[in-house]
């Protein structure tokens, strides 16, 4: 395992051209537009492509024909939102076998607009013993994660808030992010109640969105246009889909699986990192992600947010892009923090840079926690 | 009878056929395994534990604990017309395995309800076909309890 470490390097990362309520662009197109920025980003051309990574309702054939590239490598695994996260370890070991030499990560979502949407899914375990009883849509599941937590560690909503406000401070230092205004605990407490104990502004954005990474081997990252940001490290790991089948509400075995991965190859402990990107659909995901991840004790992920640790200025700076919580989720989110950690360890992100970054962890969820990948990046080997 | 108030379960799959049929006549079966001994759920062909497929099917008591709960204001599916809020809640029955389902009869209130209380089946019938699981706390029909005691205010 210890081989494929710094085996390939991020060398070009965007999102589409627009963020945000765009009814006039196709799913499609919002792929096609971060595939192409992001090659213009590498300094490569789209025809240097001949692998293509996608996950969601599209195949990889399919976003391959709209660049108009005929892949020699194809890869489509959907497991939920961490999908593209997972995937940068898989492009890593195509790259390393030389199974493909430019690898395109895609994104393209019409979350919020639904334009050239297709929903497919798998309805046998929760369209039988779920939907009856009100549950669909992530919330009616988050949720009950949360409670459990709430019950075994006496986390509060105060302190669930104090995630939103902390990354509403980073969205306030980034043009891109959709809501910038500032936020306080009672502002989230007072917001609009969604499923208890949510209110909206402990969810995620429902936007539009596309995001693409390119990857190629670190020879030829050193001939593209930016700085290489080496995969020290990648992990993944499922452990269920329904939430019944998780063993403790309260710790995800998903991401403690891919956390262990990661950190054994790239030689890391999990209190290494001095820049931290979590997949926030929810405020109480980054806190239980942390936890399982080794990085804060049971019960205490919500201790980075509350004082400081993770906010503008704190030593432990954590989804500095405003998340998907400020910033976008266009419904799998996982391409965005690989970007934002990627142009935080080029030293790209102007008033929301933190100084000094050379080791990031970018950790993201796919479903209910029931999947989840982890990646080491530095921008040196 | 009214038209149902929720989306009816959908597909029935032939794996949950027993389950159905035993909602139906008032009885909460759950799939066991005769090779390793321990029951699951939701239903399937062969054992989660043990891969066996010598697989029966038993009557659970239909006693539990609320593992967990949250509140919903708004149900996303338009096909449920149940008057919100509802407590959307995880069960796990005391012979192990979880069910998603209602906490009935209880305020729609954090305050008023708590991980872990005792729990117990009622069923709702909602077409001749199809009669739903759902769960109460367990002292409504225990007479000699009394009022049962939460500490209000659990979850802040």
């Amino acid at each position: 395992m210890k081989e494929l470490s710094n085996a390939a390097c991020i060398v070009g990362v965007d999102e589409s051209d627009e963020l945000g309520t765009l009814p006039h662009k196709s799913q499609l197109t919002l792929h096609v537009e971060a595939v192409n920025n992001a090659a213009r980003d590498a300094g490569l051309r789209v025809a240097d492509i001949d692998g293509v990574f996608t996950a969601g309702q599209h195949s990889p054939a399919t976003i391959a024909e709209a660049i108009g590239v005929r892949p020699r490598y194809v890869d489509g695994t959907t497991v939920g939102g961490c999908s593209f996260i997972i995937m940068v370890g898989h492009a890593m070991l195509a790259l390393h076998h030389g199974l493909c030499d430019v690898a395109v990560i895609s994104h393209g979502e019409s979350g919020r607009s639904g334009v050239g949407v297709s929903p497919r899914r798998d309805v046998a375990v929760p369209g039988q013993f779920e939907a009856p009883y009100g549950f669909g849509g992530a919330p009616t599941y988050f949720g009950l994660i949360t409670t459990r937590h709430m019950h075994e560690f006496g986390t509060t909503l105060e302190q669930w808030a104090q995630v939103a406000v902390s990354t509403r401070k980073w969205a306030a230092l980034n043009p891109k992010a959709k809501n910038r205004e500032p936020l306080t605990v009672q502002d989230v407490l007072a917001s609009r109640p969604v499923v208890w104990p949510f209110n909206i502004l402990n969810i995620c954005l429902v936007t539009d969105a596309g995001g693409a990474v390119i990857l190629t081997r670190p020879d030829r990252a050193r001939d593209c246009a930016r700085t290489p940001v080496y995969v020290r490290g990648a992990g993944e790991g499922a452990e269920h889909v329904s939430l019944t089948q998780m063993r403790d509400l309260t710790f995800s075995e998903a991401t403690r699986l891919s956390g262990d991965k990661a950190f054994a190859m790239a030689g890391v402990r999990p209190t290494d990192f001095d820049h931290i990107m979590l997949y926030d659909a929810f405020t109480s995901g980054p806190p239980l992600m942390l936890e399982a991840l080794g990085i804060a004790k049971r019960g205490e992920g919500v201790h980075f947010f509350e004082e400081g640790r993770a906010t503008p200025g704190g030593r432990l700076p954590i989804n500095t892009n405003g998340g998907g919580l400020s910033y976008t989720h266009s419904g799998m989110y996982g391409i965005f923090p690989i970007i934002e950690s990627v142009r935080q360890l080029r030293g790209e992100c102007g008033a929301r840079q933190v100084p000094d970054v050379r080791l990031s962890l970018v950790n993201g969820m796919g479903g209910m926690l029931s999947a989840a990948g982890t990646l080491v990046l530095a921008n040196a080997r | 009878m009214d038209a149902p108030q929720r989306p009816l379960p959908s597909p029935l799959t032939p794996e949950a056929k027993p389950y159905w049929d035993g909602a139906r006549e008032d009885r909460l079966m759950i799939p066991k395994c005769r090779t390793c001994g321990k029951p699951h759920m939701h239903p399937r062909v062969r054992c989660p534990f043990c891969a066996s497929a010598d697989l029966e099917w038993v009557r659970a008591s239909g006693r539990g604990r609320l593992h967990s709960f949250e509140i919903a204001h708004q149900i996303l599916n338009k096909a449920f017309k149940v008057k919100t809020p509802v407590v959307l809640a995880m069960v796990e029955l005391e012979e192990g395995p979880r069910l998603l389902t209602n906490l009935v009869n209880v305020p729609p209130d954090p305050a008023k309800i708590r991980c872990d209380m005792p729990v117990e089946v009622v069923f709702e019938k909602q077409t001749d076909e199809i009669t739903l699981p759902m769960f109460q706390p367990a002292h409504l029909t225990q007479a000699t309890h009394g009022s049962s005691r939460t500490d209000s205010g659990r979850y802040k």
